[in-house]
């Protein structure tokens, strides 16, 4: 029971494994856990930031949707009116068509009516002449009596 | 049965029996075996440690590490490269050297008297010598701490000026005597509380269990008392040895926690 001389050794031996614990085994064993600890500290904090950017990102993805539909409302309300134009000014060019055509139509008209007046006049005022020659028995000169057969014609 | 007992409380010495010139060999063998296998641990998981994916050893022994740092972070403030490594060696140490009395206190005596040695104590902290040279270490580095932190003006004043302060030069001169007897004894009496307080407890455990081994010396099968007294022992036995689990632990604990204090203590001024 009582100590000898061993304690010598004995305390020797445990400051001799303090040493070596503190030279070539705390350092390396805190060195990993302080770089562990960092490192998932680094983690949490990157996990944030990218939670924080998602959050970004959805609403700019929100707002350019709604950009996009108030576009393409506008694009459409655009095409509206250009068709309407269209059609309005489809409507003006076919009247104006319509009304020349007829106009010409009318010309047309006009002139072969003219002629036809002529012919018929000319032919009236032959037959005119026949039938008053049946009618006095005798050749009427067409000559003596022009003034009068072109007043007929007139009448007719 | 006397012979028995007396037996296993012997060392196995060399270069003689008794005296204080000689050395306990099997308390230095195992001291030697357990040191090596501790730094072999230690410091090789250390320095193969990996910051991503650890092993299961290397998780074992970061728990202990961070285990013990956060004490010594809570008991002393300041600095230190030395404390919190002295700290771990101190537990790991006394833990291992404790475990051996977790060993059926027979088995390894029976081996080496098989080959050949008189005696053999297997439990290093059983060992006064062990306890002994461990709290001189840390009694060593205490009085270094204290004159590191404190430098030697204010070391070795506060050896003569307190507890009892005085005002005035006469008073001061005449309280110095009382204060350095006082710084004396507070100082001696660590390591010898240190010291002792682990050796009683593994040696009073070690007896334990050897009493509890006398239970069934010398008994034979023929006799009605053998399985009563062997029943008995496989219970004494079982809930010593269940005991003792803390008490090894605790021990090695309280071991670590009052070296933090007493160094932490060194490094403060009064």
């Amino acid at each position: 029971m009582i100590p000898n001389i061993t304690f010598v050794i004995q305390g020797l031996a445990f400051f001799a494994v303090v040493w070596l614990v503190m030279k070539f085994g705390w350092p390396h064993i805190m060195a990993a856990i302080e770089e562990r600890q960092q490192k998932i500290a680094e983690g949490l904090a990157a996990a944030d930031r990218a939670k924080a950017e998602l959050k970004d990102a959805d609403a700019r993805v929100a707002d350019e949707i709604k950009k996009a539909r108030a576009q393409a409302a506008e694009i459409v309300d655009k095409a509206h009116q250009q068709a309407n134009q269209i059609v309005d000014k489809a409507k003006a060019d076919a009247l104006l068509e319509a009304a020349r055509v007829k106009a010409t139509a009318q010309t047309e008209i006009d002139g072969m009516v003219g002629k036809a007046r002529e012919a018929l006049r000319g032919q009236v005022a032959s037959l005119a002449v026949q039938g008053a020659s049946k009618i006095i028995g005798k050749e009427i000169n067409a000559d003596a009596h022009k003034a009068l057969l072109d007043q007929l014609v007139a009448e007719i | 049965m006397t012979e028995y007992i007396v037996h296993h409380l012997h060392h196995l010495r060399w270069p003689r029996e008794d005296g204080f010139w000689t050395l306990n060999i099997d308390t230095l063998f195992f001291t030697f075996v357990l040191s090596a296998l501790f730094c072999l641990l230690f410091i090789g998981t250390a320095r193969r440690a990996k910051v991503e994916n650890p092993g299961k050893l290397q998780s074992f022994i970061e728990m202990v590490v961070v285990f013990v740092d956060g004490l010594v972070k809570e008991t002393f403030h300041g600095t230190s490269k030395l404390i919190a490594p002295l700290a771990v060696t101190i537990f790991g140490l006394v833990f291992l050297f404790n475990f051996l009395d977790m060993l059926p206190v027979d088995m390894l005596p029976a081996a080496g008297h098989a080959a050949g040695l008189k005696y053999l104590r297997i439990v290093p902290t059983a060992d006064l010598s062990t306890t002994l040279g461990m709290a001189l270490c840390v009694f060593l580095l205490i009085q270094y701490f204290g004159l590191k932190h404190k430098g030697p003006k204010v070391f070795f004043g506060e050896m003569v000026s307190a507890p009892f302060h005085a005002h005035g030069l006469g008073a001061k001169i005449a309280l110095a005597p009382a204060n350095l007897l006082l710084r004396l004894i507070e100082e001696a009496v660590r390591p010898v509380s240190l010291s002792l307080r682990l050796f009683g407890n593994m040696y009073a455990g070690e007896l334990i269990f050897i009493l509890i081994a006398v239970m069934t010396l010398d008994a034979t099968l023929s006799h009605f008392s053998t399985y009563l007294l062997g029943f008995g022992q496989f219970i004494a036995g079982f809930l010593w040895t269940a005991f003792h689990i803390l008490v090894i632990t605790l021990q090695a604990f309280i071991f670590m926690m009052l070296s933090v204090v007493y160094l932490s203590m060194a490094a403060e001024r009064h």
